[in-house]
Formats: structure tokens, C-alpha cells, sequence
């Protein structure tokens, strides 16, 4: 007993280790600093838990989220204090909108400075309380554990999110008792995750009598869990109803499954997003009728009626007021209303769904993702669709940055299973996609991960090429180049009479000489013809690549909803684009 | 009720509500907050106001339970019956908030403010401002041969009142406390 005692107490830097230790962490993204560098001391002293250095915490957020997307685990940033946390709080951001899990340990001042503007002193917690689901500035050591463990849950629980422990250096230097996870004090946090059966029940009775159903689904269906998804396939293959997905959601329901009919929203297939406007009953699966959804919120799929499943209940009525809110985690809801679908003898409306199928291959037959060809140049579509080709059948995961090359991606890429698609949504945060795809390699160091960028998004975060490098992570870039930045040029056409403002890039860098700088490789495709062999040489090198690929400058991102519209008033690659987007729509984004 | 466990709509689940959750109609609405007594709670909550575009009425706070480390945040907010939802559900998913009551719709509650008055005044008014004090139960707490301080509890209508009769007679200074609220009769459900 007294011997236990002993072993418990503790400096607070080895707690903080101890702490990652105990909750099973194997690797952290930081950047050392005056304000932490006692934790840096006992990550020296210890060969358990792999750290990565970054280039700038930014980049260490996004790789954490790279990591905690496409594992399920949560991810783990440690920075100094002040300009290091301040760094980190577009990822953190970042991880709040896409519901994220991730544990930020920050280093402060001592406490006995705080409040003096001493050196390398910010307001870390009053900073990041918006953006972090919950945020600790532990003063005292027998509490650092502890805190340490409870933010592991709050991260990890309900709905996930970005947690932010900020620990002052004496703190870390001072004595504690340690505290292990089992006794840490976690019940008050414990959001519901069984959803109510008289809910489930309704939704199965109304499933059972529409005529034109369709699953929305979204990314709480991927952070639900590997089962969550397996249960969305069941109850779409079973019911035969259509499933349309956020862009979030991908993957969750496979591409190549029969139920699948395209991403739906603002860049979204026609088919998905006309079958939301006319269906008679939507099922909104952890997703959260975002603006990019539902486009002009008093036109949006005006006959049906909505039943939401979420496990947050503020999302619930806050944009999109539904007819059946069913507050739970995804797959325990689902699993409910799949037992109780089954017991009540797998009724569907055949008829209806006959018809409605019937509709929904008329809207197909349109080939939204149509587009003009061309000899002489790359188009970006033709690039993403070859990347497709050459890659299928590979483990392959899939980040990306910000912009018009994003939403070809979603269009022309395949997701087969969940956790393989890692892109910033919520935020939309340009830089995103690079240091994402060196966080997904670290979680799988034999998988291909590939970062399709814009070369404006890339350039943000660049300097993550030396951590690609330096941990060995065979990460490919693969920069659809149109010396533009694509997207707001894009709208510039729509709505600003083609005054492109500011939207080109002069003075690129060379890519290729870039990559070698970097001391890795540089590939450039120009020319159609050698796009294949450009690809595979690609995938075919040992270590990270920057691929240059160099697309049509002017090419738009289509089809879209130009927004202030609703869902069945798409723009297709046969329309006029000029002046498409009118009246509120100017002043929406 | 745990704030996670706060039913959408609450309109639905009371015979007696008779609101209709697609008014555009501005209410008032009292919502008791229970949070954990640690730093940076009030903060979040506040935040939460600003950030989201909401309104705040009147705030009090202070602990309540000093064994159990919880404090007691007492809002009046306004709001159509669909922003009041959201800010339930906002407030009911803040970590350290430990239960959330509207008021409002909960039941009866009673509601009281105490507010402290400086009225300067001499001769008539001066008479007339303790004779009017007296009619609102409000005490002299301070006075001197210029002025009185009153204290006054009650609703905060009572207040508005008693605060407007006081102006032409020399009310100098207005100091109040915000709404503390508590529901009638027995614990909350």
C-alpha cells in the first residue's frame, strides 16, 4: 500500500506522460518550446509513445486529425505556450466543425506569471473556449492526471470534438500523485447514446409506408464506428432505399453498392440532390443540414417528412425543423430500428420504390459529371478519374485541401469503406490536406495516401513536406495546378462579372524543383498523353512525391447549386455559368 | 433532468403548452443553469450568447452549493420558441452544465430582483420619495440630510415602476441585481 503511494507520486511532465501512456496513445504531433520543455524531457526518457515533429502546429492539429479520422482513435498535439497555441487553433477549429477527436496539450507560463503578459504568454483557454468542446488550465499537480484523463472522454464521447489541457511549466515541474484512468471522475459527461424506442418505432412505420424515401447520412455515421456503418449497409440493402451521403459521410455507404447515388449539396450530384427535393420521407443520419446541403433552407425538399438521428440534440431543429428527431448514437439507433423493421416483417412500399427508382435513373441518365474533353490540356476531372482508375483495388486513403480540387475529388473518387476520406468540411481550412496525409501514413505506414490539392491550398502548409521527409512517410501530393485559386475564381465568374480579383498566383514555384529541395521527388504532368505514366510513377516511388499536374486554368467546378437556390435549380456542365448566382445568393458563400 | 436528456420541442411533452414551435412570435423565457464551480464556466456560457447571436436579458450567478461546487446561472433570454430550443440544447451540451430548466415552461416560478436606488432631493420630492418607498416596501438602507439609498425586491416589473417614479425626484444612481429565479412548490423534475 505504502509502496503504491510512493510510485504514484510524480513530477507533472512525467503525469502527462504517464497519462498518454495509460490511455494507449502511441503517437503525439508537436513542436517543443520553452513552455513545455519538461514534457519534452520525459518523452526523450521514454519508447513508448513515437512523436513527430512538425513544421508548424498547425500542421500538427491537421495530422492529428488525418490520424483520429482514419483510425477512430483520437488524435494527440502538443505545443508550447502562446504563439504555439495560438498556431493551433485554425486545426482545433477545425476539428470542433468536423467533430473530431483530439486532445491539445499546451504548455503555459508558470503560474506565478500568469496574467503579467510575461514572454510567450496567451490567454490559451479564453482563446480556444469557442473552439474546443471543453478546455482545462490545470494550477494544481494531483489534479493534471486526472484532467488529463477526463479530456480523453470528453473527446472521445458524444458527439467528438477538440479538447484543450493547458498545463503551466511549474506545474509540470512540481509533485503530484498521479491519478490512474479508472479513477479518474467521468460520470457527469455521459451523453445518451441509446435512441427512444417509440421514435425508432415511428421511423420504422414511416419507412415502411414511403413511397419515395432516401437516407441522408453524414459523418456521424463514420464516427459512430466501423458497426455503425455495416448497419447503414444492412438497412440500405435490405430496404432498398436510395442513400445519399454529405460529403463528410463518404465512404460510410460503399460507392459501388447498389443503394448509392452520389454525394449530395452544393457540388453534389444531380440525382442526389433532386431525390432530396421530391422524396416523402428523408432519414437524416448523423448529419446536420449544413448550408452546403441544403441550399435555400424554405425550398429545401418541401414534401417530406424529416426524421433526423444525432447524438447531438443541438443539432436537432437548429437549421432544418424535422418531424421526428431521434436523439442517440447512430449505431445504436440503427440497430434498434433494424431489429425492429425485421420483427415487424421487413415491410417495405414496393411499389413506390419501383417508381421511385424509375425517377431517380432518369435524373442519372443526365451524366451530371459530364464534361468537354480536350486533346491538348489536362482536365482536372480527366486527372482525378485516371488517379481513380490506376489506384482502385489499393488500400488507399484520400485527403485533400480546399477548393474546386475537393469537390472533383468527391465527385470522382470512390470510397468504398469508411475512414479512408479526409478532408476539412465544417471550416473549409485551406492547407488541411498535406499535413492530414502525413498524420493518416503515420496511423498506416504501408497504405497509399494520397493529398489531391490545389496548388494554392498546398502552398499554406508546405513546409510539412520536411516532416513527410524526415519521418519517412511515402505521402503523395498530388497538385492539380491551374495557377488559380480555382474556387474563388469560380464564383468571381458567377456573380462578379469575371473581374478575377486577386485569385491568380504569380511566381509559383517550381514543384519539381521544390520536391527535390525538400529531398524528395518531383513529378510534372503537361500533356494528357503522359498523364498514366506520370501516375504510376508516382505510385510506383518509394517516399513522397509532389506531383505537379498541370490542368485547365478556367475549368469549373459543376454541377452546382449556385447558393440562394434550391436543390432541383442546378447548374449542369451544359449551362451558362455567367451571373448564375442572383438575389440573396450574392450575399450567402 | 440531465441537460443531455433535454427533449426537443418540449412544447410536445406538456398537455398545457399549447406553443406553436413555428412562431415567429418573440418570447421571454427564464432558464435556470446549473454548472460545475470551476473556472471559466460563466465565461463559456456567455460566449455561448455572443458567439451564437443571442440574447441576454438579465444574468446572475453565484455558487450555490458550495460541497457540491455547483453554481446556479439564472438568464431571462429572448427568442421565437425555435431559438429558445437551440439555446437549451446549446446550453444543455456545454460540458461542465450540469442541468437546464426553462423556467418558463416548466411550470410556475417565482422570479425576484433586488435593485439599490440613489435619490437626491430636497424638501417636497424628498418627502415624496419615502412615502413612495413606503408603498413599495423598498427600505432606506443609507441617507443622509441630500439623499436616501433605497433597496427594493420584487419582479422586475415592480422595479421598472418603482425606478420610473423615482426619476423626477432626483434618482441618481441605479444599481440591480439581475433575475434569481426558482420554480413553485416542490423540486424540479
Amino acid at each position: 500500500m505504502s509502496q503504491q503511494k510512493t510510485t504514484s507520486q510524480m513530477t507533472g511532465a512525467k503525469m502527462v506522460v504517464q497519462a498518454l501512456k495509460d490511455q494507449g496513445v502511441e503517437v503525439v504531433f508537436g513542436y517543443p518550446g520553452g513552455a513545455v520543455l519538461p514534457i519534452y524531457d520525459e518523452l526523450f526518457q521514454q519508447n513508448e509513445i513515437r512523436h513527430v515533429l512538425v513544421r508548424h502546429e498547425q500542421g500538427a492539429t491537421h495530422m492529428a486529425e488525418g490520424y483520429a479520422r482514419s483510425t477512430g482513435k483520437p488524435g494527440v498535439v502538443l505545443v508550447t505556450s502562446g504563439p504555439g497555441a495560438t498556431n493551433a487553433v485554425t486545426g482545433i477549429t477545425d476539428a470542433l466543425m468536423d467533430s473530431i477527436p483530439m486532445i491539445v496539450l499546451s504548455g503555459q507560463v508558470p503560474t506565478f506569471l500568469i496574467g503579467t503578459d510575461g514572454f510567450q504568454e496567451a490567454d490559451t483557454v479564453g482563446i480556444t473556449r469557442p473552439c474546443t468542446k471543453n478546455n482545462w488550465l490545470v494550477k494544481d499537480p494531483d489534479r493534471l492526471a486526472e484532467t488529463i484523463h477526463q479530456a480523453f472522454h470528453v473527446a472521445t464521447s458524444g458527439r467528438p470534438g477538440p479538447v484543450l489541457v493547458d498545463i503551466p511549466k511549474d506545474v509540470q515541474f512540481a509533485e503530484g500523485t498521479y491519478t490512474p484512468p479508472q479513477k479518474a471522475k467521468v460520470d457527469h459527461y455521459q451523453p445518451r447514446v441509446k435512441g427512444d424506442i417509440d421514435a425508432i418505432t415511428a421511423l420504422v412505420e414511416m419507412l415502411e409506408q414511403a413511397e419515395r424515401p432516401i437516407l441522408y447520412t453524414g459523418g456521424g455515421v463514420i464516427n459512430s464506428g466501423p458497426a455503425a456503418c455495416q448497419l447503414l449497409v444492412e438497412l440500405a440493402d435490405a430496404t432498398g432505399i436510395p442513400v445519399t451521403s454529405t460529403l463528410m459521410g463518404l465512404g460510410a455507404y460503399p460507392a459501388s453498392g447498389k443503394q448509392w447515388i452520389g454525394m449530395l449539396g452544393m457540388h453534389g450530384l444531380y440525382e442526389a440532390n433532386m431525390a432530396m427535393h421530391d422524396c416523402d420521407l428523408m432519414i437524416n443520419i448523423g448529419a446536420r443540414f449544413d448550408d452546403r446541403i441544403t441550399g435555400r433552407v424554405n425550398a429545401f425538399s418541401p414534401n417530406s417528412r424529416k426524421a433526423h438521428i444525432d447524438i447531438d440534440p443541438s443539432s436537432i431543429n437548429k437549421v432544418i425543423r424535422v418531424d421526428l428527431p431521434i436523439l442517440g448514437d447512430v449505431g445504436h439507433v440503427l440497430e434498434d430500428l433494424l431489429r425492429i423493421w425485421k420483427s415487424r416483417g421487413r415491410k417495405t412500399n414496393a411499389e413506390g420504390l419501383v417508381r421511385w427508382w424509375k425517377q431517380i435513373d432518369e435524373w442519372k441518365a443526365v451524366n451530371c459529371l459530364a464534361y468537354k474533353g480536350s486533346e491538348s490540356i489536362i482536365k482536372p476531372q480527366l486527372a482525378l478519374q485516371r488517379l481513380e482508375a490506376l489506384t482502385k483495388g489499393r488500400d488507399r486513403y484520400i485527403t485533400t485541401e480546399v477548393g474546386q480540387h475537393q469537390m472533383w475529388a468527391a465527385q470522382y473518387l470512390n470510397f468504398d469503406g469508411p475512414n479512408r476520406w479526409m478532408t476539412s468540411g465544417g471550416l473549409g481550412t485551406m492547407g488541411y490536406g498535406l499535413p492530414a496525409s502525413i498524420g493518416v501514413q503515420i496511423a498506416h505506414p504501408d497504405a497509399l495516401v494520397i493529398n489531391v490539392a490545389g496548388e494554392a491550398s498546398w502552398l499554406m502548409n508546405m513546409q510539412e513536406m520536411g516532416t513527410a521527409v524526415q519521418f519517412r512517410t511515402p505521402v503523395k501530393q498530388f497538385i492539380l495546378n491551374n495557377e488559380r485559386l480555382g474556387m474563388v475564381r469560380q464564383w468571381q465568374q458567377l456573380l462578379h462579372g469575371e473581374r478575377y480579383s486577386h485569385s491568380w498566383s504569380e511566381s509559383l514555384p517550381d514543384f519539381v524543383k521544390l520536391a527535390e529541395a525538400f529531398g524528395c521527388k518531383g513529378i510534372r504532368a503537361e500533356h494528357p498523353d503522359e498523364l498514366d505514366d506520370a501516375i504510376m510513377a508516382m505510385l510506383d516511388y518509394d517516399g513522397p512525391v509532389i506531383f505537379d499536374c498541370l490542368v485547365e486554368r478556367h475549368e469549373n467546378c459543376l454541377p452546382m447549386i449556385p447558393s440562394g437556390n434550391a436543390h432541383n435549380d442546378m447548374l449542369l456542365p451544359s449551362d451558362d455559368v455567367r451571373g448564375a448566382i442572383k438575389g440573396i445568393g450574392l450575399t450567402l458563400v | 433532468m440531465s441537460p443531455l436528456h433535454i427533449q426537443q420541442g418540449s412544447s410536445k411533452h406538456s398537455a398545457y403548452d399549447l406553443r406553436d414551435p413555428h412562431s415567429e412570435v418573440i418570447e421571454s423565457h427564464t432558464l435556470a443553469v446549473i454548472v460545475a464551480n470551476e473556472p471559466g464556466v460563466l465565461a463559456r456560457v456567455i460566449g455561448l450568447f455572443s458567439g451564437r447571436g443571442y440574447n441576454i436579458e438579465s444574468l446572475t450567478v453565484a455558487e450555490t452549493d458550495h460541497k457540491g461546487h455547483r453554481s446556479r446561472i439564472t438568464i431571462v433570454t429572448k427568442g421565437t420558441p425555435a431559438v429558445i430550443e437551440q439555446i437549451k440544447a446549446q446550453l444543455g451540451r456545454i460540458v461542465p452544465v450540469h442541468e437546464v430548466h426553462d423556467l418558463t415552461v416548466e411550470g410556475a416560478s417565482v422570479e425576484r430582483e433586488l435593485a439599490l436606488l440613489k435619490v437626491e432631493g430636497k424638501g417636497e420630492a424628498r418627502i415624496e420619495a419615502l412615502r413612495l418607498a413606503e408603498i413599495f416596501r423598498a427600505n432606506v438602507v443609507d441617507s443622509t440630510l441630500g439623499s436616501f439609498v433605497f433597496e427594493i425586491t420584487g419582479a422586475p416589473a415592480k422595479i421598472d415602476a418603482f425606478a420610473d417614479l423615482m426619476r423626477p425626484l432626483g434618482l441618481s444612481e441605479l444599481a440591480r441585481t439581475g433575475v434569481a429565479a426558482l420554480p413553485r412548490g416542490g423540486a424540479m423534475g
